[in-house]
């Protein structure tokens, strides 16, 4: 039987006290406690920034890389190991601007991993320049005019990727993020959670304000709308949905064809190739061939 | 002895690479040793390209730029090639009335017999196998194996076409010289590029990305083609990816590989550095053409030498191999994941578009005997596991995720043991710079001797590295019968540079396809060692016997 005390690291956590960023990872123990996954049946992948830290403070298998690229790292993980629950934990500016090529071409190949964006709206590690999730106009410690570029809408992006799982979170609602993660590690195919966590530090805005806008989705919301879900993720409004956005029907996995053939095993435990089949690619030309 | 060099020149688009194709298979089937190397332009029609065919009946796995018999396709190759014309030589051509040419109006008459054009390089192929005296059934069976695939009426034009070209040489000059006889010899026929896949494959590659780039893009194309081999392969969407997708397979317990060429690996140079501090072994293949930047795409250089020595930020160790040929290169890629699994670090392969691109002759291919190690350390024998464990020789038992209940966690940040971020500036730091300096000390301990080639009585020695072996070789023994003390250090496994010593009685000169001389100027600060002279070729052309000869007479 797992317990929360399983995932409990001894690694000195250097998060702000106070961080929302203890509320994603309160909740994501909860959630591998409830589907029973054990910390070596599940590898954590991120890059840098705040949020990449978090696989030191929960106890399992980690693989911290570079900035920008969990992403591609947890594909190959994946594929070397698909008995893993491969979980990607990376912030909006790991994940959008650094590995923002990564992001929307993983999206394409649906690998069976999840995705977990930890959404704070600056680059907080490099103390307060603007991400690529940082609303128009905002100043900050580097755009001190205020941000010119466009917000990036990555949860939209997603849903014309046609990414089967998009949800959006809130770091203040531990209960209902731990819920949506269990469903997201549950989906078959990249799943893909942004959560709002605030800056306590550098932020824009206070906790308080995200925690007067979000709102779960209605109990009669469509989910599997495209759509809608869509113009749900696009809305520009005072009320910040948070919840499954959209759930797709089952895409090919990423990898699928090849493990066919290859079975379900890691990549590790396979046999050698038979030295007679390189031999026969090696063998002196002859007139039959 | 024969040595018989073919050259087939035209543009892009008129077929050059069947003709050439198909004259190696037909010259093989005859029974001789054939090297061939092709050079072309970045493009997809039109431009000048060339097909070149060595036969002899030894092994001559070298390339030569003169030419015994030259095919022009059009009239803007015969301008470009016909400089590489023997005296005795023979052109075969649409049009000319001098002795040297053989006149066959290729076009004309596959319009006559196939009513087109596009059969014209067939046309030519018929010609030059009938200047060469093959029989023209082995031509028929190459050809119908060739195109049956593509249909009986494809196999019957083509059959035509050849046989047309076959009976339009009325006469020939020189016959006795190019004349080609049945042997009784048969020899594997491969590249270098072709063979890396198989002999990863054996070594026990699992995992395979990368974007593609000429001339690298045949390796993750013979992994796909080939499902047997049993490889994982994905074309990722930049070199970034590509390099990290495969630290993060190697890191899951699988045995990866990337291949790129400089201009991608410049991309990957963050992922080398990753491998290093992560301690994940990985095969890195960059198959070198000209820079810098997009340089010339379809040539071929040594320039990155350097680079790929000092690629990454950072002091970690790392492997870098440059196999001389085929056969070199498939001991040196089941090398090259047994010593990155060894010592978990990321090894470099260095080959380029010369000997990407290359054929060459083996009567029997030695390929690797040896028993093969997972350095994959067994769970059960391990109580409290650390990814990082200090040990006596830098190397830790390396287990994989998922592997066992143990937690395996690494870590691009410094860290301890345990695989976790630290800032303990005072002992682990230290200790984990120590680890990966004892790691490069043994490495550096395996690394094998540069080859020596007639070195006990040369009085000049030629250093070259990588493709150039067979030039360089050939250019000894040409030199040495002409009576001159020649003899050549050649290296494969160039970094870390292994404990050589140079004979301080000797003159020295190097050899490289660079305009900079990278390895003399390693040599030099690691040995001490002075070059009177040099040999560099940066025209994006591969060093020949010929050359080299060519460039030390001028110095001389």
């Amino acid at each position: 039987m797992i317990e929360f005390n399983d995932y409990k690291s001894e690694i000195e956590n250097q998060w702000c006290p106070g961080c929302p960023n203890f509320g994603i990872l309160t909740a994501l123990k909860r959630a591998l406690v409830s589907l029973g996954k054990e910390p070596h049946q599940v590898c954590l992948v991120s890059g840098i920034g705040q949020a990449a830290k978090l696989p030191h403070y929960l106890r399992c298998n980690l693989f911290n890389g570079l900035h920008g690229r969990a992403i591609p790292a947890a594909i190959g993980i994946h594929v070397a190991n698909p008995t893993l629950t491969t979980i990607v934990t990376t912030g909006e500016g790991d994940c959008y601007g650094e590995g923002g090529n990564h992001f929307l071409h993983a999206l394409r190949r649906n690998p069976d991993i999840t995705v977990i964006v930890h959404n704070n709206e600056i680059y907080a590690l490099t103390k307060g320049q603007g991400s690529p999730t940082t609303p128009r106009g905002e100043k900050t410690r580097l755009q001190f005019t205020g941000v010119e570029a466009a917000q990036a809408q990555m949860l939209s992006t997603a849903i014309i990727y046609e990414c089967a799982f998009v949800a959006r979170g809130f770091a203040g609602n531990m209960n209902h993020l731990s819920e949506l993660f269990v469903s997201a590690i549950a989906h078959r195919g990249l799943s893909l959670v942004e959560v709002i966590q605030p800056c306590i530090i550098y932020g824009t805005r206070l906790v308080s304000w995200y925690r007067e806008r979000v709102e779960l989705l209605p109990a009669d919301y469509d989910r599997r709308d495209r759509t809608a879900a869509l113009e749900t993720a696009l809305a520009q409004g005072n009320r910040i949905p948070i919840g499954v956005l959209y759930e797709g029907p089952p895409r090919p996995l990423f990898a699928e064809r090849y493990r066919k053939r290859m079975g379900e095993q890691p990549l590790a435990e396979l046999p050698l190739i038979r030295q007679k089949t390189i031999a026969a690619r090696l063998a002196p030309w002859n007139r039959n061939q | 002895m024969l040595d018989l060099n073919i050259v087939i020149a035209g543009a892009a688009g008129e077929g050059i690479q069947t003709i050439g194709d198909v004259l190696t298979r037909s010259i093989l089937e005859l029974g001789y040793s054939v090297f061939t190397w092709t050079e072309y332009e970045s493009r997809i029609r039109g431009g000048k390209s060339s097909y070149r065919i060595r036969v002899s009946e030894k092994m001559s796995n070298a390339p030569r730029h003169d030419a015994d018999l030259l095919l022009v396709l059009n009239e803007q190759a015969r301008e470009h090639y016909a400089g590489l014309l023997n005296k005795t030589g023979v052109t075969l051509a649409e049009t000319g009335e001098d002795l040297q040419t053989v006149a066959v109006p290729f076009r004309s008459i596959a319009v006559e017999q196939c009513k087109s054009k596009l059969y014209a390089n067939l046309v030519a192929a018929g010609a030059l196998c009938m200047i060469l005296q093959i029989e023209f059934s082995v031509l028929k069976q190459v050809l119908t194996r060739r195109f049956a695939a593509k249909g009986e009426e494809v196999v019957r034009l083509n059959l035509v076409a050849a046989r047309a070209g076959y009976a339009a040489v009325q006469s020939v000059p020189h016959t006795q010289q190019l004349a080609l006889e049945t042997r009784d010899r048969a020899y594997s026929f491969l590249s270098a590029h072709a063979v890396i896949p198989l002999a990863a494959a054996y070594a026990g590659c699992r995992f395979i990305t990368a974007y593609p780039m000429s001339p690298a893009t045949g390796i993750i194309t013979a992994f796909a083609r080939d499902e047997e081999l049993g490889v994982f392969v994905e074309q990722a969407e930049d070199e970034i990816a590509a390099i990290n997708m495969a630290i993060g397979a190697s890191y899951a317990g699988a045995r990866a590989m990337i291949a790129t060429s400089g201009g991608g690996f410049a991309l990957m140079v963050e992922g080398v550095s990753l491998a290093g501090m992560t301690e994940t072994p990985l095969v890195i293949l960059i198959g070198q053409r000209p820079g810098p930047a997009t340089g010339l795409p379809t040539r071929t250089a040594q320039e990155d030498l350097l680079f790929a020595i000092h690629a990454g930020h950072g002091e970690f160790p790392k492997a870098v191999l440059a196999p001389s040929d085929p056969q070199d290169a498939f001991a040196k890629t089941v090398r090259a994941f047994q010593l990155a699994a060894k010592y978990q670090i990321p090894v470099i392969l260095l080959t380029d578009q010369y000997l990407a691109d290359s054929y060459f002759s083996y009567d029997k291919f030695e390929s690797e005997n040896q028993p093969l190690t997972a350095h994959i350390a067994d769970p059960q024998a391990i109580s409290d596991y650390k990814r990082y464990r200090l040990t006596a020789d830098g190397v830790s038992p390396r287990l994989y995720p998922g592997q066992s209940k143990h937690l395996v966690c690494a870590d691009s940040d410094e860290h301890d043991e345990g695989g976790h971020i630290t800032e303990d500036l005072a002992h682990m730091r230290p200790a984990m710079v120590q680890k990966r300096l004892t790691k490069r000390k043994q490495l550096q301990q395996a690394i094998a001797l540069p080859a020596e080639i007639h070195l006990l009585d040369a009085e000049t020695v030629l250093i070259g590295w990588g493709s150039t072996r067979g030039a360089i070789e050939e250019a000894v023994s040409q030199l040495r019968a002409k009576g001159t003390a020649m003899g050549a250090i050649h290296f494969t496994e160039i970094w870390p540079l292994p404990d050589y010593v140079f004979a301080g009685d000797k003159q020295y000169i190097s050899v490289e396809g660079n305009a900079t001389g990278q390895l003399s100027y390693l040599l030099a600060a690691e040995y001490g060692i002075h070059f009177s002279g040099t040999v560099r070729r940066s025209d994006g052309l591969p060093i020949t016997a010929d050359y080299i000869k060519k460039e030390i007479d001028d110095r001389v």
